[in-house]
């Protein structure tokens, strides 16, 4: 057990800063719906779901195999674009149909939270029935492979661990995506009244922020990191399914939380935390296990220090 | 001014269950005696083979009244404890329905244990899940619970599978059906029903005096405003706790009467979608309502096997399989049009209106632009 752990323990480094690079751009979405609106986006993960597909479409129409070089860029950035554009769009969609009645309303959270659930299994089950089968000519309940897009090559190795092409892309772009959204809503009009309508809604409607706006623009830059997300998460597994979002989702939020939610730069500190923590577990105790080490993680952090690592910094707890 | 609204809002099938809410408030003693009877013997005589001719034209409508409908509404009536009492979201119902039916399927298959005896211990080590998994948690917000109880429940069916003397991912089978002296229940889809439909009475009879007592209205008072009920002298954590560990007995009892049902306990019998399906059935009924309860989860569970019936197909799929599309639909509605479901309680649905009951409002809820215009359509 602990031989296994030490032997593979560069590898798994490896593979849990690629898997938490995924996480937490996918966490970037709860944390700032979290942050302004005081939800848990439950759909999130189907936002995901959809940009995955929408990657999937477009590799599968350009007959894209194994890119390299420029070529392999230049596929990356388009792909990450359309996936934003379908994942952003989704969520802004789901924003209008799902949650902005509600709020005119001032419904009660928990009503929020079971049309989140609700408008989850909406798109889950749409795409499982209705969209894959005719898009994509398979049945719409199996896993669908994509042809390779992101490079295996061996760019260095550190004493045993090979770090691959595919690990240095995914980790950078999630990194370079990270830094853009943060200094979107640290320096930008729209990210001055994201910032605000998390800190005090009322007061910023005073202000003059208009908030149905700025709810739409949260959406539109969470989908847009779910999208690219996705596309990294593509590359890197190369398969996907209705229901892939699930589990991804939910330790999203985990990651989410572990960096303080609300917190941007946090997401990224959980992310890459839990996924280095669920893959060092995984093969410390099997990799059987790896899910429960999610659950568990997000449990203690919740017992011991609920705010995360960083603290909820785009505003303060209202709990 | 909200609350009229509403109730205008709400014209139509919501007009005809205010009608039938306000008769029974003046109703006398005898007259909802006679509703209670006149009930029972209902669901009595539901098994014949005229009924079934009608509800489930393409099967064998016992075994549907067994299982899927009583089950679910036996679960439903627990979670309602928990979802529509206290006002806390719990999203991995399932793993206490998943323990229940694990006790039982391992006392009887691997320890020679009859039925009865381990009914009890099924219930109190349920009980327990209950409470380890609410002592931590039930301290959080509202919405971190649901998560944590969404995580719990994939913890158990994760255990499940990987527990080598619960059978791992091929579960146990050959469980035995409960025994009473002159009638095996094994194969035995009325013996099944009846039992299933004592045990509801019995449930709800229970649910019902919990919910008039002193822990009801702790539970109440706690959906409503829970600083303010911890202002008042209400033990918020302890009450909280006490719903957790109601629900979770409901669930664990509900969970070794279906191994027994179906001779076999696996982990695929308890995914996540099974907690949903049952917060649908209590959001859909009206949370905190028990006769609405029951009738969401009725519905629920019955109307995939109706449509069995008619074999329509798109994409290849067949009708009852688009439930779930529909279950997803009808919560996102039903919270927009009608958050306190088909039969409310008239408290729960004041709460609603008012944002209240469970969790307290949403973020970013205050009037914006534009606000002025959806209050007034709401108000035609």
């Amino acid at each position: 057990m602990f031989q296994e752990f030490l032997n593979q323990f560069g590898t798994n480094t490896v593979g849990g800063l690629t898997a938490g690079a995924i996480y937490a751009l996918v966490a970037l979405g709860y944390t700032m719906v979290y942050g302004v609106l005081r939800l848990i986006n439950f759909a999130h993960s189907e936002i995901f779901m959809i940009g995955t597909f929408a990657a999937l479409f477009v590799v599968l129409q350009f007959g894209i195999t194994a890119p390299t070089g420029l070529a392999m860029v230049g596929v990356l950035v388009m792909l990450i674009l359309v996936a934003m554009a379908a994942s952003g769009g989704a969520a802004v969609l789901l924003e209008l149909a799902a949650y902005r009645p509600l709020r005119k309303r001032g419904a009660s959270r928990l009503a929020a939270l079971i049309s989140a659930i609700g408008a989850s299994f909406f798109l889950q089950e749409l795409f499982k029935l209705v969209i894959i089968q005719p898009v994509f000519d398979k049945p719409g309940g199996n896993q669908i492979g994509s042809p390779r897009f992101l490079g295996r090559e061996t760019l260095f190795s550190i004493g045993d661990t090979k770090v691959q092409l595919y690990h240095v892309i995914i980790v950078v772009s999630a990194i370079i995506m990270m830094i853009v959204l943060d200094q979107t809503v640290t320096r930008t009009k729209i990210g001055r009244g994201i910032r605000a309508t998390a800190q005090d809604p009322e007061t910023a409607v005073l202000m003059g922020v208009n908030i149905d706006v700025i709810v739409r623009m949260t959406f539109l830059l969470g989908g847009a990191m779910a999208g690219v997300a996705a596309v990294l998460y593509l590359g890197a597994y190369e398969n996907t399914k209705f229901d892939i979002g699930f589990l991804l989702g939910v330790k999203a939020f985990t990651a989410a939380v572990l960096g303080g939610i609300g917190n941007l730069r946090g997401a990224l500190l959980g992310g890459f935390a839990l996924g280095l923590l669920e893959n060092w577990g995984a093969a410390f105790f099997g990799s059987t296990w790896r899910d429960v080490i999610a659950f568990t993680v997000l449990v203690i952090i919740l017992m011991f220090r609920p705010t995360g690592i960083l603290g909820e910094s785009l505003q303060r707890a209202r709990a | 001014m909200r609350s009229e609204t509403k109730s205008k809002s709400g014209a139509g099938l919501g007009g005809l269950t205010d009608g039938l809410h306000g008769w029974w408030r003046r109703a006398t003693t005898w007259q909802r005696w006679a509703v209670y009877v006149a009930l029972i013997a209902v669901a009595a005589v539901l098994p014949h083979p005229a009924i079934g001719s009608i509800m489930s034209p393409s099967g064998d409508w016992v075994g549907v009244l067994g299982q899927p409908i009583g089950i679910y509404v036996l679960l439903a009536v627990g979670l309602n404890v928990v979802v529509g009492q206290a006002g806390l979201l719990d999203l991995g119902y399932v793993a206490f329905f998943a323990i229940g039916a694990y006790t039982w399927a391992y006392m009887g298959t691997q320890l020679g244990w009859t039925f009865w005896p381990t009914v009890p211990i099924a219930i109190v080590l349920t009980a327990l899940a209950g409470v380890i998994l609410g002592a931590p948690t039930l301290r959080l917000r509202g919405d971190y619970l649901a998560i944590v109880t969404l995580g719990f429940g994939e913890i158990v069916r994760i255990v499940a599978v990987n527990a080598k003397p619960l059978g791992a991912a091929v579960g146990l089978s050959g469980v035995p059906a409960p025994v009473l002296p002159g009638l095996d229940f094994t194969n035995n889809a009325p013996a099944f029903y009846y039992l299933i439909l004592g045990l509801i009475v019995l449930v709800i009879i229970f649910s019902w005096r919990l919910e008039h007592s002193r822990v009801g209205r702790a539970w109440a008072a706690i959906r409503e405003d829970e600083d303010a009920a911890e202002l008042m002298g209400v033990p918020t954590f302890k009450f909280k706790l006490l719903a957790f560990f109601i629900g979770a007995m409901i669930g664990g009892l509900a969970g070794s009467v279906y191994a027994g049902q179906l001779n076999y306990a696996n982990p695929g019998m308890f995914p996540f979608i099974l907690s949903a399906t049952i917060l649908v059935c209590v959001v859909f009924g009206g949370s905190g309502n028990l006769p609405g309860v029951i009738l969401g989860a009725f519905v629920i569970a019955w109307l995939p096997e109706f449509l069995r019936a008619f074999e329509v197909t798109i994409f290849d799929y067949r009708l009852e399989e688009f439930r779930m599309l529909f279950f997803g639909l009808i919560l996102v509605i039903m919270m927009i049009f009608r958050p306190e479901g088909l039969l409310p309680s008239r408290r729960r649905r004041a709460e609603l209106a008012e944002g209240t009951g469970g969790m307290g409002s949403m973020g970013a809820e205050v009037a914006g632009p534009g606000a002025d215009t959806t209050q007034e359509a709401v108000s035609k």
